[in-house]
């Protein structure tokens, strides 16, 4: 799909909600409108001046239903698609549709989940056929597992490299004041901790955290008079092309080989261009997987680019600089933080983990076992 | 009346507790399907039709999954000879990625319950 002009659109606020253990009691809806206050605060913008409501949750069946009573607002386009963690990036993609067809003004993508705080009360639903369930897949770590295995045999691929990975993000999040998880971390603590489904232990896990947040994004001629310096949507895509591990049609190739195509072609931009990179990282061979289908590097070689520091703070290439779902916060689904961190990147807004003279990202959203997935590619004003 | 009368999991359970793997046939796409189904996902528009497996294939991804609780176990994604791939345990397998590529022969287990049969696997001996 595309229907939508490059730089058409543009992410004019961001902002997470509170973020790690929460108070008691506190919901998912409240982490999800405090999350669209900030924002709005953000951009200057009030709650009234929202039109555009793009929210998914997977505690909340019906989203936008339970926001709109919650905050009392009656926008004109209401989006609840729901592609798991790959959600985010796609109701942006739908946002700026609307928001180009003069469906809404003011598009609001909020999130918010109180997963770490309702551990062992709320299961999140997977969906698990008849065929692979007597097989007892711990999913979703067992499919990503069974990716990595394969990754493994077919390229020579080491558990020290899908370390190398953890051990970045860790690095990225000591420079995040708001990142869960700062402790130190090395290479042999990642390949001694306790295992889960091989290759993949707990440390090649994400976290389990509360969380939530807001984008908001308006046409690119409002961006300009608005608070903060507009971050242009310069190209999206989006693939689906299993459920089900079993199906995949190649164990290591993900759909975003096909969604990152789409999204590179609108953008008139490649691999090559982009200066900092956000990349769903539940588990480390997500990133990994992302690093190649997004031709960053070839396919096989990916052991290789992250190997030495090469995506960690000085090395070959910015991935993941808030910390991602490995150190920073992961709520269950991960897909508006890529966004909020690319966007804060492209402000020159994010301290010391700022990556110097950043003017593209790409912010790449997974959902499911490495199922659905969804690009975006994001720039300044000197990329228009 | 309705035009479905037997479910194809209805179909596969029937052959699994007859100790049969069936898997799908399209006969328009000329190719195996898995997991069963109604419609042919290659575009074919003539009824599937059910086919038994010998039961045999090769290890094309394997993980040894740990539980909360209780011993670890074997997951794997197996190859089948009839061009279908399959989730499954490998019995004795560890679960590491130089099985890979490994053949293996098809056992039926007692399910659970009232559930049907389960299709694992063994390692092909002699390899």
């Amino acid at each position: 799909m595309s229907g939508t002009t490059r730089g058409g659109t543009a992410i004019v606020g961001v902002a997470e909600s509170d973020l790690g253990k929460v108070a008691e009691g506190v919901t998912p809806q409240d982490l999800m409108a405090q999350g669209i206050v900030r924002a709005l605060d953000d951009a200057g913008l009030t709650l009234g001046d929202v039109d555009g409501l793009f929210l998914a949750a997977s505690q909340l069946r019906m989203p936008t239903i339970s926001m709109c009573e919650y905050l009392g607002i009656a926008p004109r386009y209401m989006d609840s698609s729901f592609t798991g963690g790959s959600s985010f990036e796609a109701l942006a993609a739908h946002a700026a549709l609307a928001l180009e067809a003069g469906a809404c003004d003011v598009a609001v993508i909020a999130y918010g989940s109180t997963q770490r705080s309702q551990r062992g009360k709320f299961t999140p639903q997977r969906d698990l056929n008849d065929y692979d369930a007597p097989f007892r897949p711990r999913l979703p770590i067992t499919g990503y597992a069974l990716a990595a295995s394969r990754h493994m045999a077919e390229y020579g691929t080491r558990r020290e490299d899908l370390a190398e990975i953890a051990v970045a993000a860790r690095a990225w999040a000591k420079m995040n004041p708001v990142a869960f998880d700062q402790r130190d971390l090395t290479v042999e603590d990642v390949l001694n901790a306790p295992m889960i489904s091989t290759p993949l232990g707990v440390k090649d896990c994400c976290l389990v955290t509360d969380g939530g947040g807001a984008v908001v994004m308006v046409r690119a001629e409002r961006a300009k008079s608005l608070k903060q310096k507009p971050v242009y949507l310069l190209g999206h895509g989006e693939a689906q092309p299993h459920h089900a591990i079993t199906n995949m049609p190649d164990l290591t190739e993900t759909g975003a080989k096909a969604s990152g195509a789409q999204a590179y072609a609108m953008a008139g931009l490649g691999a090559q261009d982009m200066d900092v990179a956000q990349l769903y990282d539940a588990f480390t061979i997500t990133t990994l997987l992302f690093l190649e289908d997004l031709g960053f590097c070839a396919k096989g070689e990916g052991g290789a680019f992250v190997r030495e520091g090469g995506i960690a703070p000085g090395g070959r290439l910015p991935v993941n600089t808030s910390g991602g779902g490995l150190s920073y916060c992961h709520p269950g689904m991960f897909g508006l933080f890529l966004m909020i961190e690319a966007t804060r990147q492209l402000r020159g807004t994010c301290g010391a983990r700022q990556v110097e003279g950043a003017e593209t990202a790409i912010a790449h959203g997974n959902g499911g076992v490495l199922a659905a997935q969804a690009t975006l590619v994001l720039g300044t004003e000197a990329t228009l | 009346m309705n035009e479905i009368e037997q479910s194809p999991r209805a179909a596969w359970e029937a052959h699994a507790r007859d100790g049969k793997l069936a898997y799908q046939w399209s006969p328009d796409a000329g190719r195996a399907v898995w997991q069963p189904r109604l419609l042919c996902p290659f575009g074919g528009r003539a009824p599937l039709e059910w086919r038994v497996s010998a039961g045999r294939g090769v290890i094309h991804s394997i993980t040894l999954t740990h539980p909360v609780k209780g011993a670890p176990y074997t997951v794997a994604l197996i190859d089948m000879d009839e061009g279908f791939r399959m989730m499954s345990r490998v019995e004795g397998a560890d679960g590491a990625p130089s099985e890979i590529g490994r053949r293996v022969v098809l056992r039926f287990e007692a399910g659970e319950g009232e559930a049907p049969p389960v299709p694992v696997f063994d390692m092909e001996p002699g390899r």
